[in-house]
């Protein structure tokens, strides 16, 4: 019972992290139905940006909160930018384009990224400087750090300030209509274009968050991080349903949960010790060994995989999701 | 080739003559300049092979793949396990390659069964997923029971042998020094030169244009009476098995394999072959793959040197100036010329309805 309240502190620590990165591909594709391939790399750019900072910082005395604030207050604006600049120079031209196109720009695009940065940061894992004192706090057997409830909570208040800019505020209507109908949200007066570029402004602000805390939280960044986080949070948005607000936190939060839990008990679930009578063969083997597990934790990045294709075949849809048909 | 054949009859059968000429003399031309660039050019020719399998999916069908590599990796380790001490196998190579090929399209069809319904991007997605999964199992199915070795890889795979003839060996046959690079090059073009034949002959066929018509349009595709199903897994099953081949015939070369070699770059390399060279057309095709694994050869012979001259030590390493080329060829290539270098018709005639 103490793994299980562990691995879902742990899950959902993880997953409130899925689903700020998740909100900014379900934002993008709501709108102009894109696949940000390079969002992932947009998360790394935050981290590495951050780790600079913080290195940079680390020394100075200033309280560990204040230095982590620095630190995502630099890493939005240059998120920002890049987020901004790659929708204008290498989606808004395809816009009219067949889908393949824009796609096959967003993997160049994210080569280019991870290359880059590449050169910045160096091809090394880089450590962040251990300036927050850990705290643990138990609760019902398990332990919970400071950090993730730093992180449960920052993704909270994110998520709700998201939901209020997208269902209360003039901006995410006219989202919320370009999302429904780009011409005749043109016709009413809306500027499309403007709309689109501040949503990618917005996801991939929200990815420079998501940097930092997936930097902070695992103390390491390198600049091939992106892809797979990129892709767990893409497929959290597809649980959810793609260009489904609600859908993405939902969605990132089941898959966190997913994900840890799968991790902690695969390994017990698949051993086939439990199963030794059954054999000769693997009755002996067991009792050199006691463990015959067929997968490990080490599986942990299949359940992602697993989770989307399963997701794409019996609820293209997602959790959330109106949409069906023609679109998946 | 096909234009000229149409334009000029009379011509065709002298160009294809000295093509073959030139091909047939290449790799001593090559071995002049140092055996590397054979190794070079036979890496090339896989990744025709590859790009060819993959056109069929991708160019044809128009299923955007994203996982491809996994095939070749699949091909890749059939050959490794069934010929090499890790289990003690050491069946011939004619063997094992047509095995390896089927268990790729096998694999082919597990992939496409479950996504028949997707299009687009998402079945990119879960193809890649697909790929990365594939790559996870080969990284780990070293435990319990010893499968693939994990992230060591498999070594001292058997190179192809026929009686005497061992393709990875020096030999003198006929009174000509073949090394083996030349060997090997000489298999991979009668192989390359049967799969373009095939794809050239396949894109005319009545598969060739059901794959279209479900390409152009699939709801309409199914109208005309067309069984998108099968088709649509025929087009996995036929890619993934040249995939599988390849893989083949990679293991044999390298003699090593792990799952380094079959990552997620590798199979967005395949893809930018694709794309860059012009989907759908079997010549542009080769161009791209041609294009894209000499490139970065050259690069690496020039553009370390350069720099060691012009600032006294390597800048940028070559293999980072290379993906930035790749990325940028990318954007540039889908911005400015979205059918690609030598684009097929079809596409050309489609792109410029739906830019409108």
């Amino acid at each position: 019972m103490d793994i299980f309240i562990q691995q879902l502190i742990n899950g959902l620590t993880l997953g409130a992290v899925y689903a700020v990165v998740a909100l900014g591909y379900t934002m993008v594709y709501g709108i102009i139905q894109l696949i940000n391939f390079a969002h992932g790399e947009v998360v790394m750019i935050g981290a590495m940006v951050a780790f600079t900072v913080i290195n940079a910082l680390a020394g100075s005395g200033l309280p560990p909160l204040v230095v982590v604030l620095i630190g995502a207050g630099c890493a939005i604006p240059v998120c920002v930018l890049v987020g901004y600049t790659m929708e204008r120079l290498a989606y808004r031209p395809l816009r009219r384009a067949p889908r393949l196109a824009p796609l096959i720009t967003a993997i160049g695009v994210s080569i280019i990224l991870q290359h880059l940065a590449m050169l910045v940061w160096s091809r090394n894992v880089l450590a962040f400087p251990q300036i927050i004192d850990i705290k643990l706090y138990t609760i019902a057997g398990a332990v919970i750090t400071n950090v993730q409830v730093v992180i449960i909570l920052t993704c909270i208040v994110i998520m709700a300030a998201l939901a209020a800019l997208v269902y209360r505020t003039r901006l995410g209507t006219a989202m919320r209509a370009t999302a429904q109908n780009p011409q005749v949200a043109g016709l009413m007066g809306i500027d499309i274009d403007r709309v689109i570029a501040a949503t990618f402004a917005i996801g991939a602000g929200l990815a420079a968050v998501a940097g930092v805390m997936v930097g902070t939280y695992y103390g390491i960044a390198q600049y091939t991080m992106g892809s797979i986080l990129g892709l767990k949070a893409f497929t959290a948005a597809v649980l959810g349903g793609i260009g489904n607000v609600p859908g993405a936190m939902l969605g990132g939060v089941l898959m966190g949960v997913v994900e840890a839990l799968g991790a902690g008990y695969i390994g017990s679930y698949t051993d086939l010790c439990k199963i030794s009578g059954i054999s000769d063969w693997l009755t002996q083997r067991c009792a050199n060994d006691g463990h015959f597990v067929l997968f490990g934790s080490n599986y942990q990045d299949v359940f992602a995989f697993v989770v989307l294709i399963l997701v794409l075949v019996f609820r293209p849809s997602g959790l959330l999701g109106e949409r069906v048909g023609d679109r998946a | 080739m096909k234009a000229l054949a149409r334009h000029n009859p009379a011509l065709f059968w002298p160009a294809l003559a000295i093509v073959a000429a030139v091909l047939l003399v290449l790799p001593f031309a090559l071995t002049e300049i140092g055996t590397t660039w054979v190794r070079v050019m036979n890496l090339a020719l896989l990744y025709v092979m590859l790009a060819l399998g993959l056109n069929i999916v991708v160019g044809f069908a128009g299923l955007l793949d994203l996982g491809y590599i996994a095939f070749y990796g699949v091909g890749a380790y059939t050959y490794a396990l069934l010929a090499s001490p890790h289990f003690g196998l050491h069946l011939p190579f004619w063997v094992i390659l047509p095995i390896g090929a089927a268990i790729a399209a096998l694999f082919g069809v597990l992939l496409g069964a479950p996504t028949l319904k997707l299009r687009g991007d998402y079945l990119a997605i879960v193809t890649l997923g697909f790929g990365e999964i594939i790559r996870i199992f080969l990284n780990n199915l070293s435990r319990p029971v010893n499968i693939t070795n994990g992230p060591q890889g498999i070594s001292r795979i058997d190179p192809f042998r026929i009686d005497g003839l061992n393709l990875a060996t020096n030999q003198k046959l006929l009174g000509l020094e073949f090394s083996g690079p030349t060997k090997y090059y000489y298999l991979l073009i009668i192989l390359v030169a049967v799969i373009i034949a095939l794809n050239l002959r396949l894109q005319n066929s009545r598969i060739g244009r059901a794959w279209e018509a479900i390409r152009e349009d699939e709801t309409a595709a199914r109208a005309m009476g067309i069984n998108t199903t099968n088709l649509k897994l025929l087009a996995y099953a036929m890619g993934a098995s040249f995939g599988g081949l390849a893989g083949g015939v990679f293991a044999a070369i390298q003699e090593f394999i792990s799952p380094e070699s079959f990552v997620l770059v590798e199979s967005i390399m395949v893809v930018s072959m694709v794309v860059l060279g012009g989907m759908g057309n079997v010549w542009g095709v080769v161009l791209g793959a041609v294009l894209l694994s000499f490139v970065p050869e050259i690069l690496r012979f020039s553009v370390a040197p350069m720099q060691q001259q012009l600032f006294g030590r390597t800048l940028i390493e070559p293999e980072v100036i290379r993906m930035l080329l790749f990325g940028l060829a990318l954007v540039l290539v889908m911005l400015f010329r979205p059918a690609g270098l030598l684009p097929s018709a079809v596409r050309k005639r489609e792109l410029a309805e739906r830019g409108e």
